[in-house]
């Protein structure tokens, strides 16, 4: 008992509440949300500690979902506050910390608000019921006579309240009811609705707490010399002029641990930041390269990548005979279309602060988009128990995808169990461009051919590096990557080819580490899909809109594209030299469009506005789907016209926003976004805006200038085909 | 190491440091003050934006030895700390932040651009704001919220005038 009654303690206090009142958890293993009650005296074996409200009233919500600057701060104690009854004020939120009470714990995959819409709102309705039940047991009225209002229930007839403080004990007794009653959309005051998020004065003012900004009582700082070639060996270090630097306390040889693999490094160990840094750059480390020198290079990629666009891939599906009905096809059309490497470059560079205690104990202070992902690698890393690790998520300062792969965490881990000390390691921007993980540069193999007018044949043949393949839990020879497929499908897309159409891959494998990016494969692949049936509406002689519409039966599909239509004033005469394409992609259960209009000038064109649609279902902020929406029109422009990753001889030849530039707010075109209200559940938001940004703009240079630019990135006050 | 006496936000601090040390990690790690950030190191992305004497620099390039005659040293925790500035509070009716960690570096240059320039037009904004770099692309709203903050300024100041 003593255990459980400290362990009650220790929450009360971290939590701040005073008390437990109610609290309620949703089954994180359940696909029906299944409610439960939380046992205060058992809560240590209990699972999901979702929502507390305590006596006192506090409203105290777990949040799941580490904020990157996509909302999950406003959007998961939204869907909370809507069906419990109360403002969105009065809702504390806690980060959770990995433990598998609280299921899954990740932002990525636009999953939020999809995976949470139901079961959140169904705890915070079971709660309402509860309370709303209490309330009119005690007045001794029936309960259809009380509402639930702004954390308080008011018995109408009379006018009589009691706030959700004086209500939680008692409420706490009652069975939790299996199917709370969910509120109609029409009633919502919340989701849906405009509401500004309560984070931003904090991020205005300079006192929002980023991992970078920790500070633990006898840290010391760590900057760490990676291998140049990415995984080479040491074999000697010359740490002479680095000892010569106030400061630093020592140098020791360390590690970098991938998911995938481990490579070595040396760590300076300071007392501040910038003596572990100088002294980082002080050192003399000689490395063993092995064939890195050959085997890092995008060039080669790529050229196996167009070797591999010659041969037959594996089929994700094939309905009629492409091969046969494509080699008798009168008119037709083979392109490739490249996408590059790309690195995230979130502005905050990744940092953790870890401490490895005498007792064998961790404690980590750490921007990770997946304290549950971060809490599995540390333990597996550590060779420790996850009641051993306790994982304090901070704010991100960007991630994009690159806070969940967790190299520069697991670098913390290994220098503070070495040194007995809090550790902070601090990327630098040069770390962070230059030593990846990026997105992998792709190839689409693209044929196609028409019929009457009408595309009627079509072949996407997807070639590259997989993440799943590389990181996670490898590919066989004879298998299609998984994770393209959802993308790249005729199922996702909604094409339908009257004749023939082929979906199939080619694994090529490089050493260059990749990861997910913003919008995973989707990223890569709308270039050669949307582009490419631009072509095929060119060669049929037909409207590129008009010629999707042929072939698009889906509703969803064509309300976003008559609306992108309407929008951007499609069809209405251009002035001299410009030129409009468009773009449609479904990534993450959202469909998004987008319109870009240009203007030819000197050798290259100007971007003068973007109109992006986008279809996400149900939502929690219009106003924050816009903005991640602006985001992803930023983010995908600059994928498509600054730099890409590229490796010569083995090392990277970017290494800070010199060389990998970053569009600024002076090439800021004008911008316009459409939310289509379709009713249906929640899709993606974060990241589905960000597909048929490149190829809209790729379609509309073809419209200005004739150029068809098949190769990202390109300079776009320089186009060359 | 040298002993330096400086002004932060109308505090006088005293550092021992190295002379070569940038005036950001000095902020950051010496002073404690963190809402000045780290992005590049090179200058190039203004995440580390602070004012000296009323001029924005990037402390990430500011050796703590060439401070010399400078009076003042100002950092995002000295911009409205008693009511928040016009900039600050247009930036929240406009929500500009996503991940909010440029943030502290594009208010510092958009703060300096309205000190000089009262009624700054689009270009003006382009050319003030366009070293600081926003990855989550909040730049429309951000070019928008100096507009607005720009107004409450002018629509405060006539107020003060018929008083």
């Amino acid at each position: 008992m003593e255990n459980i009654q400290t362990s009650r303690r220790d929450f009360l206090k971290t939590t701040g509440l005073t008390s437990f009142g109610l609290a309620l958890g949703i089954s994180a293993f359940s696909k029906d949300a299944v409610v439960k009650k939380i046992n205060p005296a058992i809560l240590k074996l209990e699972i999901n500690p979702f929502i507390i409200i305590d006596t006192a009233g506090n409203i105290t919500i777990v949040n799941p979902r580490p904020d990157m600057g996509q909302g999950s701060t406003q959007a998961v104690p939204s869907l909370l506050a809507e069906e419990l009854e109360v403002r969105l004020d009065q809702v504390k939120i806690i980060q959770s910390d990995g433990k598998d009470k609280y299921g899954s714990q990740t932002s990525g995959g636009s999953s939020s608000v999809r995976s949470l819409w139901e079961p959140i709102r169904k705890a915070g309705a079971a709660a309402r019921d509860m309370l709303t039940e209490t309330a009119a047991k005690r007045w001794n009225v029936p309960v259809a006579e009380c509402i639930a209002k702004d954390g308080t229930i008011i018995h109408k007839p009379t006018g009589k309240s009691l706030a959700y403080g004086e209500l939680a004990d008692d409420a706490s007794k009652l069975e939790i009811p299996k199917n709370p009653k969910l509120k109609d959309p029409k009633d919502f005051t919340i989701l849906g609705k405009y509401n500004k998020r309560l984070d931003v004065p904090e991020r205005v003012t300079g006192k929002a707490i980023y991992g970078i900004d920790i500070d633990i009582p006898g840290m010391v700082y760590a900057s760490i010399l990676h291998s140049p070639m990415l995984h080479g060996k040491v074999i000697a270090v010359d740490d002479t002029e680095t000892k010569k630097v106030k400061g630093v306390i020592k140098v020791i040889k360390t590690e970098r641990t991938m998911p995938h693999r481990t490579s070595e490094a040396v760590a300076v160990i300071g007392t501040n930041y910038w003596a572990a840094l100088k002294g980082r750059k002080a050192l003399a480390v000689k490395w063993d390269n092995a064939d890195y020198e050959k085997t890092l290079s995008t060039e080669k990629y790529f050229t196996d990548t167009y070797e591999a666009a010659k041969k037959e891939g594996i089929n994700f599906e094939e309905k009629g005979d492409f091969d046969a009905k494509y080699s008798s096809a009168a008119k037709k059309l083979e392109s490739n279309y490249e996408t590059p490497f790309l690195a995230h470059a979130p502005i905050e560079p990744e940092n953790a602060v870890v401490h490895v205690k005498d007792d064998g104990s961790i404690e980590i202070w750490a921007p990770v988009q997946g304290p549950d992902w971060a809490l599995r690698d540390v333990c597996a890393y550590m060779k420790v128990a996850p009641e051993k690790v306790k994982i304090n998520v901070t704010l991100l300062g960007g991630a994009f995808g690159r806070k969940a792969y967790h190299d520069f965490l697991l670098e913390a881990c290994h220098l503070s169990k070495e040194l007995k000390k809090p550790v902070k390691v601090v990327w630098t921007r040069e770390d962070d461009i230059s030593q990846g993980p990026y997105r992998p540069g792709m190839l689409s193999h693209m044929q196609g051919f028409i019929q009457d007018g009408k595309i009627v044949g079509y072949h996407h043949h997807a070639i590259g590096e997989s993440i799943l393949g590389q990181v996670y839990k490898g590919l066989k020879p004879d298998e299609a990557d998984p994770w393209l497929s959802e993308e790249i499908s005729t199922n996702n897309n909604k094409y339908s080819f009257d004749v023939a159409s082929k979906v199939s891959w080619t694994h090529v494998k490089t050493d260059i580490p990749v990861v997910w990016w913003r919008s995973v494969y989707a990223s890569n692949f709308g270039w050669g899909q949307e582009c490419f049936i631009d072509e095929l509406a060119h060669l049929a002689g037909k409207d590129p809109l008009k010629a999707r519409l042929e072939i698009i039966k889906d509703e969803r599909f064509r309300k976003v594209l008559e609306t992108l239509a309407e929008k951007s004033a499609w069809g209405e005469k251009l002035a001299e030299g410009q030129g409009k394409g468009i773009a449609v992609f479904k990534s993450f259960d959202s469909i998004s469009a987008t319109c870009i209009t240009v203007t030819k000038k000197d050798s290259g064109v100007k971007i003068d506005k973007v109109v992006s649609i986008i279809d996400c279902g149900y939502y929690v902020n219009p106003d924050n789907v816009k903005a991640q929406t602006e985001g992803n029109i930023v983010m995908g422009i600059t994928a498509a016209t600054k730099d890409g990753i590229t490796f010569t001889n083995g090392v990277c030849d970017q290494s800070n926003f010199h060389q990998y530039n970053i569009m600024r707010l002076n090439e800021m075109p004008e911008i316009e976004i459409h939310i289509v209200d379709s009713g249906s559940s929640p899709g993606g938001v974060g990241e589905p805006g960000l597909p048929p940004i490149a190829p809209a703009l790729g379609n509309a240079i073809f419209a200005a200038t004739g150029k068809r630019m098949r190769k990202l990135p390109f300079d776009i006050t320089n186009l060359k085909v | 190491m040298a002993i330096y006496n400086l002004t932060v936000n109308s505090k006088k601090v005293k550092v021992d440091v190295e002379d070569d040390m940038p005036l950001l990690w000095v902020v950051r790690d010496i002073v404690g003050l963190k809402g000045t950030k780290f992005g590049c190191g090179m200058a190039l992305c203004g995440a580390c934006t602070v004012h000296l004497d009323g001029q924005p620099a990037r402390s990430c390039q500011t050796p703590v030895s060439s401070i010399g005659k400078i009076t003042k040293i100002t950092t995002i925790e000295g911009i409205g700390d008693v009511k928040l500035h016009a900039i600050q509070q247009a930036w929240i009716e406009e929500q500009v932040p996503q991940c909010g960690y440029c943030q502290s570096g594009q208010i510092m240059s958009a703060v300096a651009l309205l000190k000089t320039n009262a009624n700054p037009n689009d270009q003006d904004i382009d050319a003030a704001m366009s070293g600081n770099l926003c990855r989550c692309g909040t730049y429309d709203r951000i070019r928008k919220a100096i507009h607005r903050a720009a107004e409450t300024i002018k629509v405060e100041e006539k107020g003060i005038g018929k008083r």
